[in-house]
Formats: C-alpha cells, structure tokens, sequence
C-alpha cells in the first residue's frame, strides 16, 4: 500500500494541533487558580461560622456580611451611607495626594538636581521617611486642630516621602544624553527640566504616586479616628466600638475594593502616560 | 566660511575625577564646514572627550575653543551632537523629535511640522512620522537622530559613534546617507569612530589620536568620500591599492602608538 506525501502531512499536522490542544487543557490559567483560592477561603470561612466555631459576634457568616454591606449602601451606618463614607475618604485621600504632589515634586527636584537642595531637604525626609503616622498624629492636632487639615495633612504626610523619593530616583536617572541633546539644540535650564527631566523621570513619579496611594490608605483609618464624623476608617471604627463585626468587616473589603480600583486607575493612566515605559 | 578651532586645548579631570589625569594634550585642531573629519584612536585617547569639548558640555583646563574667533563657553545650537545611543525622547513621535529644536526656538507649530516632514524625506523616513520611537529599528532611531540634528541648522554636527551600534548592513547604507547629508547640509562634520574604514570611506580628513593623555599624532587628507559621493560603488573602493594602503597606516599609526605606550 502506497500512502502519499499529502496524507502524511494531514496525519502530522492532525497529531500536532492534537498534540497542542491537550496542551492547552492540560493548562489551569492563573486567573482561575486565583478564584480557586479566594472561593476556598470563602468556603472556610463559611464552614468556621456555620459550625460555630467563633463566635458570629466575631466572626459572621459572609451571607451576614453580604448583607450588612448592602444595609450600608441603601441604608448606612452611623448616620451615612457607605457612598457619603466613601466620597469622605477619598476627598481626604485626594486632597492629601494633591498637597503631596504639589509639595514633593518641587522638593524631590531641588534634592536631585542642587547640592544646596539636597542639603536642606535630605535630612527632612530620612527623618519624617520611618516615623509611623500614629506617631506624630496628635502633634499635627495640637498644631492645627482636629478638623478636617489635620487628616488631610497627616495622610498627606505620609504620602510624602514616597512622590519626594521617587521623583529623586527618577530625575537622578534621567539619561545625560537626554539632557545634552536639548543642551545643543540651545536648550535653558527650564526648557530642560520642561521638556526633558520632567518626561523622562514621568515613570518614576507614577510609580512614587502608586506607592503614595497604598501609604495614603494605611494612614487613612489612623487619620479618621480623631473627631471624623464621616468616612471609612471613622464607620469600621465606629462598628468596631459596638461590635457590629459585619460592618467592620463590610468597611474593610470597602477599603480593599477601593484600593484595588485606584490602583487599576493608576496602572491605566501610567500606561497612557508612559507608553514608553519597558520598551526603551 | 565658519570655523572651529582648537587652540592648544588640555584637558584635565583633575578638579573632578581623577587628580591629576590629563585626558587630552595640546590640542591643535581646525574644522571648516566644507569638511568631514573622522578622529580615530583607541578607547581613552580621548575621542568623546573631544566631542564634549567642541559641543560645549565640558570647559578645556588650557587653551580654548572657538567658532570663528568666538570662544565657546557653553552648548549652542551651531554645534548639533549625534549620540551612539540616540537619544531620543520616547514621549514624542519620530516626527515631534525633529522639531523638537524648533520648539525650543518657538518656531509655530505649523512651520515645524513641515520642517520635520522634510527632514524625514531627506533621511529616507517619508511617511514614518507618526511612528513610536520604540516602533523604529535601530538604523531608524539614529536617521530620526541626524534629522533632528539638522533641524538646528547647525554650522557643526558632531557625531559620537553614531553607526557604532548598527548591524553591518545598515551601516554602510547609513554611511552614505552621512555622506549625501554633509555634501547638502553644509555642515561642518565631526565623526569620532572606532572604525578605521569608516574613517577612510566618508572623512576629508583623518585625524589619530594617541591614549593617555590624547595628543594628536596624524593628520591624514583623505578623498575616498569623495568618489564615493562621485557615485563608485563602496566595494570598488574598498579595493582599491590606495585605500588598503592607507587603512595599513592607520592600523599601524593607532598599534604603534600603543606598543609605544606600553613600552
């Protein structure tokens, strides 16, 4: 029996994508390992509360928690809605990450690009870099009071060191090539720190806000502990003081979910930004 | 007709780095815009400094540096560097970082735009405007790099190994894309090289610098670039006596530099 050429080829190719698509199946995607994990957890958690083994008083049933969580957002707790908490922690996150900005660019640039600039401010930032923000909390209220300038200015104080710190890495990487090529082409020391520096250390200072972000957040709950009447770290407080469990715990995957949406928003805006960015 | 002039011109990073190193010695240099000269030597004879020095980017210890009588004491944009690596702005398109000199002079955007668009024909990117510069090979990014060089109008391009990270092939065709730019521009060339061929094929002159310190110990006419722009072809060249001839002396000038060196 002859088998011809043609044949053979249809044969290796059918054994070939076979050989691929069992490949392919045999493959878990990490997405699906990770909702594996997390419906695991959710599953011990299930069977922790179902049985009774803590207290529901400290530990409720996630159908309680669900619950609770849309009581919070038709109903609220303490007076406001999970929104109205929300909007209030994230004017204060915004607001402190504004300050920051406007602050720790300009100081990162002088610490990076002038001897006297690093000599003023260095020692500044390495001082405030390691201090917990619960430490010179009531310093600040002293200062200026337990109003609102009090959170925005502990929780932008914490954010701080991160754009100062970054935006210093990022101008101190910044290629002399770069700088030179403007510099022949008649650039002025503002044209290049305009058109050159700021651009080329974009990277960097996003990455310093993502970080500042995460650092904002962890200061939140501290900031809000003090005279707030409003906002998320204030709610889970505030539950916390009654026991309400469910809601502390509703507070805290708020939290979570909003960081996560922040930090996707950041990612997004680095990619448009920085389009760049591991390509060069 | 412009000139730059190097008038006894040390260097010394003594303030700075090393005290005490002398990286160039006595320099006595003069470059028209009607020529193209290669400077060739082993790696710290100082050629980059050189550039440096031309550009405006470093100040000379002793002697100075002028553009017709002019002494320089800072970058302009007369002098237009080409970096081995580019150095390009990633934030702009090929065609923005043309103009960009423009911006700087607030040229309006229109005028730069169609600046740019013509500079991209002259070096063979018509239409790659829009590009990404990470989108550009590598032979792209350096043509993009001497476009935006020419944008300034320079009097002097100086060009620090601009070919050296291309693959040969692109080489030789960038090398004759330099050739038809310095023969249209009227731009006076500084070529730093490594490659004593390269040297030979575009430069009007040749100068070889011996290493520590740098000190000029040739200054070769050459007029291989010129029947190459005449329109003979690069491998005929290549073969004739003359240029292997010449290539033998330069290989020997840089060795015996060295072995005298060492010695």
């Amino acid at each position: 029996m002859t088998v011809s050429t043609e044949t053979l080829d249809a044969v290796a190719n059918l054994a070939g994508s076979h050989a691929q698509s069992l490949k392919k199946r045999r493959t878990v995607p990490t997405i699906m390992i990770s909702l594996i994990t997390v419906a695991g957890l959710i599953a011990c958690w299930t069977a922790l509360s179902f049985y009774k083994v803590v207290s529901p008083l400290f530990l409720p049933s996630p159908l309680l928690v669900a619950r609770s969580f849309i009581n919070l957002v038709t109903v609220g707790f303490v007076d406001s809605t999970l929104a109205q908490h929300t909007g209030a922690s994230l004017l204060r996150i915004f607001a402190a990450l504004f300050a920051s900005v406007v602050i720790g660019l300009p100081v990162g640039l002088a610490i990076a690009s002038s001897r006297i600039g690093k000599g003023i401010f260095d020692p500044i930032v390495e001082f405030l870099r390691p201090l917990p923000p619960l430490a010179y909390l009531p310093l600040i209220i002293i200062w200026v009071g337990i109003g609102e300038t009090s959170k925005i200015v502990v929780i932008s104080l914490a954010m701080l060191p991160a754009i100062i710190l970054s935006t210093v890495a990022g101008v101190k990487s910044v290629s002399s090539d770069r700088i030179n090529a403007a510099r022949s082409f008649g650039a002025t020391p503002a044209q290049v720190l305009r058109h050159v520096t700021l651009p080329s250390a974009l990277p960097s200072i996003l990455t310093g806000v993502r970080i500042a972000l995460g650092a904002g957040w962890s200061t939140l709950v501290a900031a809000e502990l003090v005279a707030a009447t409003r906002g998320l770290g204030f709610m889970i407080q505030a539950a916390a003081q009654f026991l309400v469990t469910d809601v502390v715990i509703s507070g805290i995957f708020a939290i979570a979910a909003i960081a996560f949406l922040l930090e996707t928003v950041a990612r997004l805006i680095e990619r448009r930004f920085v389009p760049w960015g591991g390509k060069l | 007709m412009s000139i730059l002039s190097f008038e006894n011109v040390s260097l010394d990073y003594g303030a700075t780095a090393t005290p005490g190193k002398l990286v160039l010695d006595s320099i006595n240099l003069t470059l028209r815009r009607d020529e193209l000269v290669a400077v060739i030597g082993r790696s710290g004879s100082g050629k980059t400094s050189l550039l440096n020095l031309a550009a405006g980017f470093i100040a000379p210890s002793r002697g100075r540096i002028t553009v017709d009588g002019s002494a320089i004491d800072k970058p302009g944009a007369d002098r237009a560097v080409v970096f081995q690596d580019d150095a390009l702005y990633p934030w702009l398109n090929a065609r923005d970082n043309i103009a960009f000199p423009l911006e700087l002079r607030s040229v309006p955007k229109r005028d730069r735009f169609e600046a740019a668009e013509k500079l991209l024909g002259h070096v063979g990117l018509s239409g790659a405007g829009d590009k990404k510069i990470w989108e550009l090979s590598g032979g792209m990014r350096q043509r993009v790099g001497i476009a935006r060089a020419l944008a300034s109008s320079p009097r002097f391009l100086l060009l620090d190994e601009p070919l050296g990270a291309l693959d040969a092939l692109t080489r030789v065709k960038m090398q004759e894309l330099l050739l038809t730019i310095w023969s249209h521009s009227g731009a006076g060339v500084l070529l730093i090289t490594h490659s004593i061929e390269e040297a030979l094929l575009l430069a009007t002159r040749i100068i070889v610098l011996s290493p520590n310190p740098g000190r000029i110990t040739a200054d070769i006419p050459v007029s291989f670039g010129r029947q190459l722009l005449a329109g003979q072809p690069v491998r005929l060249i290549k073969k004739l006596s003359a240029f292997h001839s010449l290539q033998d002396t330069l290989t020997d000038l840089i060795h015996d530099v060295q072995v005298e060196h060492a010695a």
